[in-house]
């Protein structure tokens, strides 16, 4: 009998191993929502509501992980919403799905869909079931600040933050200062900062973190520019490469990023290397 | 006195025959899930671990209880009866009321006891959990890791869970296995779609519709009440009125099926 079984398992192992070479099926039925309509689903989740909420933004985190690496065919991000919709209508108080899903929804493609609109709906679900965080005020703010460059609007959001109970002393003078210099990077720079300092969570401290070190890379790159372009009029040339401006003495070590890839210099171009998890780098201007 | 002594005497017996049927596998089954999850929500998810694993935790402890409950429940007399045992059984100085209480409380301290392993083990993986987590971040949630308001939640389930015992037992008085199985876990489910019976009206225009389901509302068991696991994994407030209240609905309740229990045993003829 012992024989038989292991033979039957052997044999279980093998076929295994002889469909794995016969290559991947396709994976269609990844795409599936199974069940779209929120209504119908909290229904059905019974007395499983948070849970199923839980299994939502997981597939949410995944989804949003797998395109913005590039493992899934469908590079659109288009279950992104339904899925962070689906997750907050079963559990109305899940705040890291409005505040990470808004992150999510408003990043720029390629890294994320760029629907700051959807973002900002996330968010106003957010508030209906409490109207009283200001942490979902400070979001609809940043959306509109980072994604829709509105800074007025921004800055109205961070005002109304800072008028409800529990928001932080900084909130009030952020407010002012998005209004004064919305846009320009020392405004982002200390909106950033305050979020890395107040973040409740390794991933929101860890992104704040890619975003300053995005802003540091945006006045590197300038001030490389302008010694590349000094460079150019000097030597009546462009640069070959870091190394003919190091030689020449304009730039001293390795020119490299805030995450220590070199930068790319092309012609009179400075860029980020193409692999830099800071890219793509924010837009800058906007509605004044 | 010797009532409650010979109710006692069959629920011991109960639980011990589940000891044997290795009901309490189901723990080591929970350990390892609560555990596996703990070590895999960090991979999978960006922060929100402990809600998770308390949502998981709650979920499962409702979940393996229900599953005991509603099969334990459903072969408690059928077993006996189908083994020719009730015969012996009956004729000891053992009257049928007094078998169905001890069936009932038997299973219910089976319960009892797997639903207090549950949470302790879901508290320990909690604890353990806090630890890895920096204390500014742990200073962010809404309640502690180890909130004790989340035994709110755990002992309405254990209501519920009471609940569904009496009536899987109540079913399994006069039908098979199968069939109970079916009818109360149909019950359970109708049990979570109350506030719907309740709205009828919305979405009917017949209003002798709208008042059968609004008669069913208050003649069903009111599943959906017992269920406050989101209220407590973000530490809301849930009145101690409205524990005392469902709580006694449950018990009502619950006395109600086993009087029908009792009375349905009773008539059955044996011979």
């Amino acid at each position: 009998m012992p024989v038989v079984l292991v033979m039957l398992m052997a044999s279980a192992i093998g076929l295994q191993a002889l469909r794995e070479r016969g290559g991947e099926l396709p994976t269609g039925a990844d795409s599936l929502l199974y069940v779209r309509s929120p209504g119908a689903v909290q229904r059905l989740a019974l007395s499983y509501k948070s849970i199923l909420a839980d299994v939502y933004w997981i597939r949410a985190v995944q989804l949003y992980g797998d395109t913005k690496l590039g493992r899934t065919a469908d590079r659109s991000y288009s279950r992104l919403y339904p899925l962070l919709e689906l997750a907050t209508t079963l559990d109305p108080y899940f705040d890291v799905a409005y505040q990470f899903g808004a992150l999510f929804l408003a990043e720029a493609p390629p890294g994320g869909p760029g629907r700051p609109d959807l973002a900002i709906a996330l968010l106003q679900r957010g508030l209906e079931a409490q109207p009283d965080d200001w942490q979902l005020y400070q979001a609809i703010g940043f959306v509109h600040y980072w994604s829709t460059q509105d800074y007025a609007a921004a800055a109205d959001w961070f005002g109304r933050a800072s008028r409800l109970p529990g928001a932080p002393t900084w909130m009030g003078p952020l407010a002012a200062v998005t209004l004064a210099e919305g846009g320009n990077r020392k405004a982002s720079r200390l909106l950033w900062r305050q979020i890395q300092e107040s973040a409740a969570d390794d991933w929101f401290r860890a992104e704040a973190d890619r975003r300053l070190k995005q802003l540091d890379a945006m006045d590197q790159i300038d001030l490389l520019q302008r010694v590349v372009a000094t460079f150019s009029e000097e030597q009546g040339r462009p640069p070959a490469g870091w190394p003919d401006l190091a030689r020449a003495g304009y730039v001293r070590g390795a020119v490299v990023d805030p995450t220590g890839l070199p930068y790319r210099l092309e012609g009179s171009t400075v860029s980020l290397d193409p692999t830099s998890r800071l890219l793509p780098l924010p837009r800058e201007g906007g509605r004044p | 006195m010797s009532a409650i002594r010979t109710v006692g005497t069959v629920a011991v017996s109960v639980f011990r025959e589940s000891v044997r049927d290795k009901v309490l596998y189901n723990l080591v089954a929970f350990a390892v899930l609560l555990m596996a999850a703990s070590y895999l929500i960090g991979q999978l998810t960006a922060g929100q671990d402990i809600k998770i694993i308390k949502d998981l935790g709650l979920a499962a402890i409702a979940t393996f209880g229900l599953m005991i409950a509603v099969f334990i429940g459903i072969g408690l007399v059928w077993k006996e009866v189908e083994r020719r045992s009730i015969y012996s059984l009956l004729s000891k100085p053992l009257s049928r009321a007094e078998f169905i209480l001890g069936k009932y409380c038997g299973l219910g301290l089976t319960l009892v006891v797997n639903v207090v392993v549950m949470v302790v083990a879901w508290y320990i993986v909690l604890a353990y959990m806090a630890t890895t987590v920096p204390p500014e971040v742990r200073a962010a949630w809404p309640a502690p890791a180890t909130d004790l308001g989340m035994l709110r939640a755990v002992g309405l389930i254990l209501v519920e869970l009471m609940l569904v015992t009496a009536i899987a037992l109540f079913f399994s008085t006069f039908s098979s296995p199968f069939l109970s199985a079916g009818l109360t876990l149909g019950l359970w489910v109708i049990g979570h779609f109350n506030a719907d019976l309740k709205n009828f009206e919305a979405v009917v225009d017949s209003r002798a519709a709208a008042w059968f389901a609004h008669g069913l509302y208050y003649v069903l068991p009111n599943f959906s009440a017992f269920d406050i696991k989101q209220q407590v994994v973000y530490a809301q407030a849930v009145p101690a009125s409205y524990l005392a209240t469902t709580a006694l609905y449950g018990a009502v309740y619950i006395a109600l099926l086993l009087a029908a229990s009792v009375a349905v045993f009773s008539r059955r003829d044996f011979k």
